[in-house]
């Protein structure tokens, strides 16, 4: 009988009932998040990755600012539809510097995971500017104020800093040279040498139009014409990377 | 409560803020600590205009120290109408947005900065005030206590108002950690875990010191509510930020690990501040409006711990066949599917407390309004176990059958639920002998029932079209559609998802003229729609 | 992967197995005769005052 009372005891019992929820709705976030940062085949090893350049990164930034992720995803399915209309499914590896993830729930407008070398500089300045101009059909924001924003990182080493304590993988010559790495992936006159060295298949040179100035349009087009463009799928095996 | 210390926690609030705006790191986070510096300089005005320097000051406070603790839950009880109406008006516009793009007005009026504004304003303002507001009532009434922690309570709700405005003018400034529902950056959500952490020991401790032995089950469900928000909110927004004056934070996960982090906290915000922390206002309110208790008590047991040891799995269900392992969208689509057992469990539960006194959905108004929400909760909770489904899924994801289902969910159970509490608790609060007007409840109950169903019938259309235009494949095998000949289809359902948003908004603002009146203690002469052949009386 | 396998083995096995019971089990006690008195006396509590 006195087990019989127990649940009455839980009943009456704020702390017992209080520790025994929390204990009942921790179980299922442990067994299946835990697992996720141990196992190694939760990513699978392919060859390209890299953290975004500073400019890059930048424009990752304002795409965030604007909650583009409200209505594009970064994340194809392995179908037959969206593969062919948006480019190789999504791997695990290609977010895997992304903090925070952008793979989005809606799509009011298209997939963006591979949307890098799909279209022009100008394309993108001018679709950004006004979407209707280019995509009648389109419900887009207009995003012309982009193009006469002055890029505003109050400093781009903390910026990568701060994404190294999170994990990724920024080098100490990646992070003193932030600041001129920025500057330069937007500028057509610049040593990109450096630059690309550290970020490999960055996209360089003058993106929105206006070599004068470096503005927030700059660092989205550089970010929107990176996605999707880093992992080498020549190398990569479909049947090992299947998880 | 204690005006000295209030006064100096605001001033010394708004000087912090000046300060955080004088060294701050960019732009943004000036910007937004200007706001918070005049909300604060604003409070402290009033705060210390109310001071009473009168004798001994706090000796005749308004609030009988025996009673209840009520002048919290009258302000919270406000503060839901309020919010609620502004979130479904913002609501609205985001819809017509998406029919009308030129209303996208640049740089902050844009969809993408005011759908936060729409969620958060719905969610966390509207359903936030509801839930803190109903607890605090629930928990003193079937506790026998006052109140834990005196002038605490105010702290939770003025705390989780400040909240609420950072985060929306956040959004519009463009301030944002980019993870859906869980926008608010490092800053704001550090003193939401304050305000949340206030919000327990006032909860807890009113039931500790209960003059009642049992432990009633609608505190159950609002102690797991509270308990798992707060483990929710603190796992998911774990980041670091670039400087401790600067808005901008990373998250703590990257990628894939993020994703499902994400959505864990995604669904579950779903599973326990929308679907838990109300289902204790269903377990209060409605055995109380129908005026016998609920249908099996035992029933609500199994229900409870069902509920809160299946929902925590089902996150995954937002991933499916995305890069997030396998075995863990099984995992989550069992779980899922599992979880529409206790959920009808609860419906009936919900339901069958009218047995034997159904006349009361025709008589009275309120009890309509609460057996609509609960039948809403019925067929929303049918429907996410089988969207859950990875074959209807592959369809479903990414269209706009996802935005039908949660609204099915949130305008029909949150919104009905709560407006039925808020009628049945203005009366009580202001000491008024019914509403101002039956009627009235008897049009925002049609208003909000009929624009759901359109809004619903509409975005399962619109998706399921979304859906097969995007795979439809022509004899040669190629693909039908272009994407903006997709868009395009979409017209005619946004203006009708937009027609029914409004049909709800107009409900929203009928709610807030009747409560207005109500407290302002008028009483309209009427006679109950429908119920000229009748002679029973309305229930209150 | 030496662990992962074997987790999953328990997992599919005794794991679930176990936590079927223990849901059974909560049933049956929460719907054992005994309790029907102090659950209607619970249920009661909304309805005692205002």
């Amino acid at each position: 009988m006195s087990l019989m009372d127990k649940h009455q005891f839980i009943e009456r019992n704020a702390t017992l009932l209080l520790v025994g929820s929390l204990l009942v709705v921790s179980i299922g976030g442990i067994v299946e998040i835990a697992p996720l940062f141990y196992l190694e085949n939760t990513i699978e090893k392919v060859e390209g990755m890299r953290p975004y350049s500073p400019l890059e990164l930048a424009g990752r930034n304002i795409y965030i600012r604007e909650g583009c992720y409200a209505c594009h995803s970064q994340m194809i399915r392995p179908f037959r539809d969206e593969v062919e209309r948006y480019g190789h499914y999504s791997l695990a590896a290609e977010s895997m510097y992304d903090h925070p993830f952008q793979w989005g729930s809606k799509r009011t407008g298209p997939d963006l995971a591979r949307v890098g070398d799909r279209y022009s500089n100008e394309w993108h300045v001018q679709h950004l500017t006004d979407p209707r101009s280019v995509v009648p059909e389109s419900v887009m924001p207009s995003y012309a104020f982009l193009k006469e924003t002055n890029l505003k990182v109050t400093d781009a080493t903390m910026e990568l800093t701060a994404n190294s304590r999170v994990g990724v993988p920024y080098t100490e010559e990646m992070l003193t040279s932030a600041k001129a790495d920025l500057e330069a992936q937007a500028n057509p006159d610049a040593d990109t040498s450096g630059l690309l060295e550290r970020y490999p298949k960055a996209k360089v040179g003058n993106f929105d139009g206006d070599p004068a100035r470096l503005t927030e349009m700059d660092a989205l087009v550089a970010y929107l014409q990176v996605l999707g463009t880093l992992v080498d799928f020549s190398t990569y095996d479909d049947a090992t990377g299947y998880r | 409560m204690n005006n000295t210390i209030t006064i100096g926690g605001l001033v010394a609030g708004a000087f912090l803020a000046l300060l955080g705006a004088g060294f701050a790191h960019d732009d943004l986070f000036a910007a937004h600590m200007w706001v918070l510096f005049f909300c604060l300089a604003i409070s402290t005005v009033v705060v210390v205009r109310r001071v009473d320097f009168s004798g001994a000051g706090r000796a005749s406070s308004r609030d009988d120290q025996s009673g209840y603790f009520d002048e919290v839950i009258r302000y919270g009880t406000i503060a839901t109408v309020f919010w609620g109406v502004v979130g479904f008006l913002v609501g609205v516009f985001v819809a017509l947005q998406l029919a009308f793009p030129v209303l996208n007005l640049e740089p902050f009026l844009t969809l993408g900065r005011v759908r936060p504004l729409h969620t958060s304003a719905v969610i966390f303002a509207f359903g936030g005030n509801a839930l803190i507001a109903t607890s605090f009532y629930v928990v003193q009434r079937t506790s026998r206590a006052r109140l834990f922690g005196g002038g605490l309570a105010w702290f939770v709700f003025w705390g989780y108002q400040l909240f609420i405005v950072m985060a929306a003018t956040g959004y519009l400034l463009g301030i944002t950690q980019g993870k859906e529902y869980a926008e608010p950056e490092w800053y704001v959500d550090i003193w939401l875990t304050i305000v949340w952490v206030a919000y327990l020991l006032v909860f807890l401790g009113t039931i500790l010191k209960r003059k009642e032995p049992h432990i009633y089950v609608a505190n159950w469900f609002y102690l797991a509510f509270i308990v798992t928000i707060a483990m929710l909110h603190i796992v998911n927004n774990l980041a670091v930020p670039v400087s401790f004056l600067g808005v901008k934070s990373y998250s703590a996960f990257a990628g894939v690990q993020d994703a499902l982090t994400q959505w864990w906290y995604g669904h579950n915000a779903v599973g326990f501040f929308l679907t838990a922390g109300f289902l204790g206002m269903m377990y209060y309110f409605v055995p109380k409006q129908a005026e016998r208790p609920v249908y099996s008590y035992r029933l609500s047991i199994i229900h409870f711990w069902a509920l809160i040891f299946m929902y925590i799995w089902a996150g995954p269900h937002h991933l499916h066949y995305t890069a997030l392992p396998d075995w863990a969208q099984t995992l989550g689509m069992v779980f899922s599917i599992m979880l529409w057992m206790p959920s009808w469990g609860g419906m009936i539960n919900g339901l069958m407390t009218l047995s034997g006194a159904w006349d009361k959905i025709r008589t009275d108004p309120i009890m309509r309004m609460m057996v609509m929400a609960i039948a809403f909760y019925g067929m929303s909770t049918f429907e996410g176990p089988m969207m859950s489904v990875k074959a209807v899924n592959s369809l479903s994801h990414y269209t706009d059958w996802t935005i039908g289902h949660v609204h099915s969910g949130a305008l029909g159970w949150v919104g009905m639920i709560s407006f039925g509490s808020v009628y049945f608790l203005v009366p009580k609060l202001w000491g008024r002998k019914r509403l101002y007007s039956l009627a009235m409840v008897n049009w925002h109950f049609w208003l909000a029932t009929l624009g759901i169903v359109v809004y619903a019938a509409v975005m399962w259309v619109a998706g399921i079209q979304q859906g097969l235009m995007w795979r439809e494949y022509d004899d040669q095998g190629f693909l039908v559609y272009s994407f903006a000949e997709t868009v395009s289809a979409m017209f005619p359902y946004y203006l009708l998802r937009a027609l029914g948003g409004a049909m709800y908004l107009a409900g929203g603002i009928i709610m807030a003229f009747n409560v207005t009146m109500t407290i302002l203690g008028h009483e309209r002469e009427e006679r109950l729609p429908g119920q000229a052949s009748a002679n029973l009386q309305p229930a209150e | 992967m030496e662990t992962y396998t074997a987790m999953r083995h328990f997992a599919d096995s005794w794991g679930l197995l176990a936590m079927a019971l223990f849901f059974v089990g909560v049933i049956f006690f929460t719907l054992r005769p005994g309790g029907k008195a102090s659950a209607d006396r619970a249920a009661h509590i909304p309805l005692k005052e205002d």
